[in-house]
């Protein structure tokens, strides 16, 4: 596939997503609406906010991520080599703007690139790796980057992390404040607690379809592409081969603030390698293990 | 008669649209190299405006070796005159002398230690592998217009409309080698 291929699917997926979130919204309108007597009402209002949320997902979806990680942008004189070295990536993947730097003060090994196309784009990336990677290496991280940002990637995996995958946390939270909330039992708003419970209910039969839905999106060959257009910018595959081999070893691969959301942003999923997964983290598998990419790239 | 002349005109809005579609794609791949070009020449004026505060923060310090920094001054002057192929000399001149000054950096550690010259150092290695990578750029896109313009059909079209093809910017010795992918 070629990357011009890569980026109208890729432009053609999040038509597909916005489609989808609509579809879904307009459909919860209208059983909203069926309950309370007036369809037209549901619709109207699911159209009004399912376009609104649709807006601020689209263009604000960037910052929200980079809030809900707390990324930090990253400033000179301190992170003067890693700006430099974005700087130069951008120039090898004729970007027509440098994405803007972020970091997350984590002493986890882990980056993530986002943001709605390649003139608003985002890269971050954790002290850690800072600290931990070599130049050659923190360059082939940054290379991966830079091709998710070039092949449009990013504005996929950024719907994919705002609209579905909030819904997902939405039910989360919903569960768990009707599992353990209440405290001290102020329960008499009745009829909003049975439709937060149903909704909670809802939406939780519904997460493994949508988790199926990410994993549709953000296919796992997508992984090896970064990995390999990242190569042909740095002409030096070995740099990423070793910097996911360290990202392997390391006994820390937790991103504090990651979730379920903002899971598939990241080079390497942000949670444990050891195999030892949950369920709900196995239905969010959307990376290819390291293993695997670190003998393609040595391959080249 | 009048369907032969139908079929006659449908294929030369056909052939004209491909000649208007070859055309323009050759514009755009002329407007990317030109564009690369200009990428270069940006980080090549970077590295021109750093190299003054360089010479004059070491020039305290290395006093034994003059002729490290008249190498860097002369292959400076060298870049402002002259076409593409006596700046990518020039460039790869100046890119040997700063490593030579680098290099004689290594012996003195007050030099080293000294903050205005680590910064200068980041710069400067910093900028030196933007023009790396402006270069790559600027090449990959010269391979891609030159291999447009040299393909039929648009070997023709380049010749009726004068296109021609571009050089490219010489590397170095040892520079990185093109990787081998495969998907």
């Amino acid at each position: 596939m070629s990357i011009y291929e890569e980026i109208s699917a890729n432009k053609r997926k999040s038509s597909l997503l916005i489609f989808c979130f609509l579809v879904f919204a307009l459909f919860l309108g209208y059983l909203i609406g069926f309950f309370y007597g007036n369809q037209y009402f549901g619709l109207i209002l699911a159209i009004i906010f399912g376009g609104i949320y649709f807006l601020i997902s689209y263009y604000g979806g960037a910052s929200a991520i980079l809030t809900m990680t707390k990324a930090r942008e990253a400033k000179k004189p301190e992170f003067t080599h890693l700006i430099n070295t974005v700087e130069g990536l951008s120039i090898a993947a004729g970007l027509p703007k440098v994405p803007k730097v972020y970091v997350i003060d984590d002493s986890a090994l882990n980056a993530f690139a986002t943001g709605r196309n390649p003139e608003h784009a985002a890269i971050t990336v954790t002290t850690g790796l800072l600290h931990k990677m070599n130049k050659l290496e923190l360059e082939g991280v940054l290379a991966h980057e830079m091709s998710h940002i070039k092949n449009y990637d990013i504005r996929v995996m950024m719907l994919a992390a705002v609209m579905v995958g909030l819904t997902v946390l939405l039910s989360d939270f919903l569960l768990r404040s009707f599992l353990w909330g209440g405290k001290g039992g102020k329960r008499e708003n009745n009829q909003l607690t049975l439709i937060l419970i149903i909704a909670g209910i809802a939406l939780a039969v519904l997460s493994p379809f949508i988790g199926e839905m990410i994993k549709l999106a953000i296919s796992r060959k997508r992984e090896f592409l970064a990995d390999a257009s990242g190569a042909l910018l740095t002409r030096y595959p070995k740099g990423l081969a070793d910097a996911l081999r360290k990202i392997k070893g390391d006994p820390d691969p937790l991103v504090d603030h990651a979730n379920k959301a903002t899971a598939h942003l990241f080079i390497s999923m942000p949670f444990r390698h050891d195999g030892k997964t949950s369920m709900m983290q196995n239905l969010f598998a959307t990376h290819p293990p390291l293993e695997e990419r670190i003998k393609k790239l040595e391959g080249m | 008669m009048v369907s032969t002349n139908l079929i006659l005109g449908i294929a030369a809005v056909v052939v004209l649209l491909f000649v208007v579609y070859l055309y323009n794609s050759f514009i755009r791949l002329r407007m990317r190299t030109n564009n690369a070009w200009s990428q270069i020449d940006v980080q090549l004026k970077r590295r021109y405006d750093l190299i003054p505060n360089l010479v004059e923060a070491v020039k305290g310090y290395m006093k034994h070796e003059k002729s490290v920094l008249e190498n860097v001054t002369k292959a400076r002057s060298a870049l402002v005159s002259g076409g593409m192929v006596e700046k990518a000399k020039a460039s790869n001149q100046i890119t040997q002398a700063l490593k030579s000054i680098f290099a004689v950096a290594e012996s003195y550690p007050q030099l080293k230690a000294n903050e205005n010259f680590m910064q200068l150092q980041e710069e400067l290695s910093g900028t030196e592998s933007k023009i790396a990578y402006a270069r790559q750029f600027y090449n990959d896109s010269v391979m891609a217009y030159n291999e447009a313009l040299q393909v039929f059909p648009g070997n023709l079209l380049a010749k009726l409309f004068s296109f021609t093809s571009k050089d490219f910017f010489a590397a170095e010795a040892g520079e990185r080698k093109n990787v081998k992918v495969s998907f």
